[in-house]
């Protein structure tokens, strides 16, 4: 028996861990969404997507814009020293996760709205003809190729930062993962890949999308099952923090709605759908995206209640 | 260059709570609040029982985890001590810090930046000890440079048996429990 008693009380902290809110997991749903996005359209852009084609490649950056906003405002409001946010670019700190994806966010707009300005329709540029100018070097194949590749590096990284921002704080044994980075960004991709499937007109990129994403949500369920082995092989610390998803708290809201109808079942759509047996819907692109922002919340919030053993 | 450390006896503590009033009155900490607080573990089963009783804060570790993941560089290594203190202009208040550390030894102030001991620093500068040592009425703490072999608590590490908090977080702790 090991009975801790304490007089220790700190708002946040006890009685157990719970510092970020659904805040985080916003931001970091989102954030993994702008980096599929990213990633599925420099794909589209160097495999000779032009802008005027009804290409969904040049929806995605317009989409990543706003949603990169909106996951940028979900964490300033879980800022504490609101008025200090601007400290974060006075400094890079090599050691600090957090500070190489505040520096990857300033990388990632200019990109985003790169591909958004490609798209923008020559007529409506006719009185900023220097803009108009670059716009069309822009849309040269070589720089259309170039923004490409740029776009899918900073989704990699954006999509795996979301990831490696847990998994560095090693004191949550649940998040001490390295596994935990590539299945944020496998989820991002999925999601990324979902909305475009379920956005694009063009039908045969609808269909190349849909596939990407049914091989997505496979990986997904590789990479979840590889972190819940990793946790399980590595001691008392890392199973009792698993376990936290194996018959814990956490048990049935992560089978259900990550697993369960975040995966499994659309996975099994869009099956169909890729084999033409039934016809597009939207559920099934809408359970994935709804299965990725479970995965955050479940993640964060597990994360939090996982602690080393005392004493 | 000294490296700060403090030593406690848990022989001797009993766990009145001086050191927590002391530090709540010194570093006038917020109502509700608290930067070193006193646990009381049970171990055992009947009839063979043990009460340890340990006053806990900020362990000023060797390898702070929540120095590392502070994305502005305001959690930082002071350099007189080594002692692991937090530049409040700096703070964003990301919280990073607070899910760093193993010893959940970190709060949110109500002005919004991460707040913990600091081994009291402005009283060490000016050769105090902290206030939690210094009101300690069993003698039980003890502060000193863990670097200096001829220190208080060099020898007292070195002369009795003794453990640390959570000791496989791997962040090296600098505060020791003697048994």
């Amino acid at each position: 028996m090991l009975e801790i008693i304490t007089t220790r009380h700190n708002p946040m902290i006890d009685p157990s861990l719970h510092v970020w809110g659904w805040e985080i997991p916003v931001y970091l749903f989102l954030g993994g969404w702008v980096a599929g996005c990213m990633v599925l359209s420099g794909w589209l852009m160097r495999h000779g997507r032009a802008p005027g084609q009804r290409s969904v490649a040049y929806v995605l950056p317009w989409v990543g814009v706003v949603l990169l906003s909106l996951g940028m405002g979900a964490l300033f409001l879980d800022l504490e020293h609101k008025l200090y946010v601007w400290r974060m670019y006075l400094t890079l700190q090599p050691t600090s996760p957090m500070s190489w994806g505040g520096w990857i966010l300033i990388l990632v707009y200019p990109v985003l709205l790169l591909g958004a300005l490609a798209s923008v329709p020559g007529a409506l540029l006719s009185r900023w003809t220097s803009l108009e100018k670059f716009r069309v070097r822009l849309t040269r194949p070589a720089s259309l190729s170039r923004l490409g590749t740029a776009n899918i590096a900073l989704g990699i990284a954006l999509g795996i930062y979301t990831g490696i921002l847990l998994s560095s704080l090693g004191a949550r044994p649940l998040w001490a993962s390295a596994a935990l980075g590539p299945l944020f960004l496998v989820s991002g991709l999925s999601t990324g890949a979902a909305f475009a499937h379920m956005v694009a007109r063009d039908p045969a990129e609808q269909s190349t999308l849909l596939r990407a994403d049914n091989a997505f949500l496979m990986v997904e369920l590789a990479l979840i099952a590889l972190f819940l082995i990793g946790h399980l092989t590595s001691g008392a610390v890392h199973s009792n923090a698993a376990a936290l998803l194996l018959g814990g708290p956490y048990t049935a809201v992560f089978w259900v709605f990550v697993v369960g109808l975040g995966i499994v079942l659309p996975l099994l759509v869009q099956s169909l759908m890729a084999s033409h047996r039934i016809g597009h819907t939207l559920i099934a692109p809408l359970l994935v995206m709804l299965g990725g922002l479970a995965l955050r919340f479940v993640i964060v919030s597990a994360g939090q209640y996982s602690h080393w053993i005392s004493p | 260059m000294a490296r700060f450390g403090m030593v406690i006896d848990t022989r001797k503590c009993v766990g009145c709570m001086d050191c927590v009033v002391a530090c709540k009155t010194e570093n006038d900490v917020p109502d509700g609040y608290c930067r070193d607080w006193i646990a009381q573990r049970l171990q055992g089963s009947m009839p063979d029982l043990r009460l340890t009783i340990t006053s806990e804060r900020c362990n000023h570790c060797d390898s702070p985890p929540c120095v590392t993941c502070c994305p502005t560089g305001a959690s930082h290594v002071h350099d007189f001590g080594k002692v692991v203190l937090v530049d409040h202009g700096k703070c964003i208040g990301c919280k990073a810090c607070l899910a760093a550390c193993p010893y959940d030894a970190r709060f949110v102030h109500p002005d919004g930046y991460a707040d913990k001991c600091t081994f009291c620093i402005h009283r060490v500068e000016k050769g105090l000890n902290p206030a939690c040592v210094s009101v300690c009425p069993t003698h039980s703490m003890h502060f000193g440079d863990l670097d200096d072999p001829a220190s208080e608590v060099s020898r007292l590490i070195a002369s009795r048996r003794h453990f640390v908090l959570k000791p496989d977080a791997g962040t090296k702790p600098r505060i020791f429990y003697l048994e």
